[in-house]
């Protein structure tokens, strides 16, 4: 599990790149049942322009009422055992992602590999703002991307947890 | 009894339930291990710009960020149709604000009033925050100083004006809060010191007391007022509390804020102490602040 997981995200458009950061993102993976959970504070994105972030904050993601987006589910195609061998492997992340209070059922390609201890888990994808009700204002429509490109790089200490133990730890 | 069986199956199943599910629910693990009881957070935004009408509001340029002012006030409304309503006349303010840190920022601004030039510092000394020992207020203290910079035409036995005799210096601790997302609430307890004052009647050192609201109405428009309560007996009878209401309506990289107000000067030294419009009788100067925010020094 780790608790300085990295997630930036950006969008492109025609007039303006917009990127912002944050190394607050909160996972835990769990080898043995193939299941993952994330949890992003929203207040913690840091944008190059101040005036953006206190826009993505009151405006967009109303972070007041919605403090974190989250995703939970599990690795559906194989078996996380495998990500114990060396090297990195591909699986398939099936769950819920949680954005400003909607859910909607993802799938995302994910990257692990197990280095020197530490579980490295790596993935891009996609979010369309309007699916997640985010409401984008007619005169800002040309500056935000329809699509915002989501990154998340993640170096997960092991830990052995009640209940269920971590494979990681093996 | 019969009423307190559901609470107490209610009570029951709660129990029960971390048990239930300790082995499938991570996203609870996670929240219990990344929950901090001590984190404290800055409400941030308690008002949209760094003005709210007449007064400066505790918010400051993000650190890295210059915002430039553009603020206009038309005549009086009631000028008359000769005068197009105020449209006529026009007094202008620009400034630009730099953050120097998150809480540190300073200013420079030229009125058209008196040809004034003024420069200011502002620095956010407490802020208020949720969590653990939560801080009620958020505080910013502000001081300026501005110079009259017009020509006098003297009078045969009259002095020349000194340079200090031009300046007019601004106090105030802007201590704000933001009750909900929607409502923020400042009081400014302020002094002005004027070195030069036209009549004996008059006090080098004016108190004043203001009060402003900012209520929101939708996400991006709010309703804004601002009020000066100036302590009796420091200025001439004909000077009056400086009022003022307002709309800001927020774009991406700008903030407008339209007002009526009975004050033409937009620097303390201007709306505080002379003041001469009467609200209700019509003396009301429509007008409007513009910012645009750039980024100097990006964040990230």
């Amino acid at each position: 599990m780790t608790k300085e997981g990295r997630v930036s995200f950006f969008s492109t458009s025609i007039i303006e790149d917009i990127e912002a950061i944050t190394n607050t993102a909160a996972g835990i993976i769990d080898l043995s049942t193939n299941q993952f959970a994330f949890a992003v504070p929203i207040k913690d994105f840091t944008f190059k322009r101040t005036l953006m972030q206190e826009h993505f904050n009151e405006n967009y993601m109303e972070s007041g009422k919605f403090p974190r987006a989250t995703f939970t589910g599990r690795f559906t195609d194989a078996s996380l055992a495998a990500a114990t061998a060396p090297g990195s492997h591909t699986f398939r992340a099936e769950g819920d992602l949680t954005l400003h209070g909607v859910t909607h059922r993802v799938a995302v390609p994910a990257t692990l590999e197990l280095k020197n201890g530490q579980l490295q888990a790596f993935a891009t994808f996609n979010v369309a703002p309007a699916d997640y009700n985010i409401e984008i204002p007619l005169l800002v429509r040309e500056n935000i991307a329809k699509i915002v490109r989501i990154r998340v790089v993640l170096i997960a200490d092991p830990v052995a947890t009640p209940g269920s133990r971590s494979a990681v730890a093996n | 009894m019969k009423t307190l069986l559901p609470f107490f199956l209610l009570g029951l199943g709660t129990l029960l339930a971390p048990a239930a599910y300790a082995q499938t629910d991570l996203l609870g693990q996670l929240e219990e291990q990344t929950t901090d009881p001590q984190k404290r957070e800055v409400v941030a935004a308690t008002f949209k710009g760094t003005h709210i009408i007449n007064s400066q509001s505790v918010e400051t340029p993000g650190k890295g960020t210059m915002a430039f002012l553009i603020q206009h006030r038309f005549g009086t409304l009631n000028s008359g149709a000769y005068n197009f309503f105020g449209l006529d006349q026009a007094v202008l303010r620009l400034s630009l604000e730099y953050g120097l840190t998150s809480r540190l920022a300073v200013g420079v601004g030229r009125s058209s009033q008196e040809k004034t030039y003024d420069g200011f510092v502002k620095y956010r000394a407490i802020r208020q925050t949720t969590g653990a020992r939560a801080m009620p207020v958020s505080v910013t203290l502000f001081a300026s100083s501005s110079i009259n910079t017009l020509r006098f035409n003297l009078a045969p036995n009259e002095q020349e004006r000194t340079t200090a005799s031009r300046l007019t210096y601004a106090y105030q601790a802007q201590i704000a809060r933001k009750f909900s997302p929607e409502l923020s609430v400042q009081l400014m307890p302020t002094l002005i010191h004027r070195n030069y004052v036209a009549t004996a009647a008059e006090e080098n050192d004016v108190y004043a007391l203001g009060g402003a609201l900012r209520q929101k109405i939708t996400k991006r428009t709010a309703l804004t007022a601002d009020y000066y309560y100036l302590f009796p007996g420091n200025t001439a009878s004909n000077f009056r509390n400086a009022l003022g209401l307002g709309v800001d309506l927020e774009t991406g990289g700008h903030v407008f804020q339209l007002h009526v107000t009975n004050s033409l000067g937009m620097t303390e030294k201007f709306f505080i102490p002379q003041t001469t419009g009467k609200f209700f009788s019509g003396d009301l100067y429509f007008g409007f602040t513009v910012a645009r925010n750039f980024t100097v020094k990006p964040q990230i």
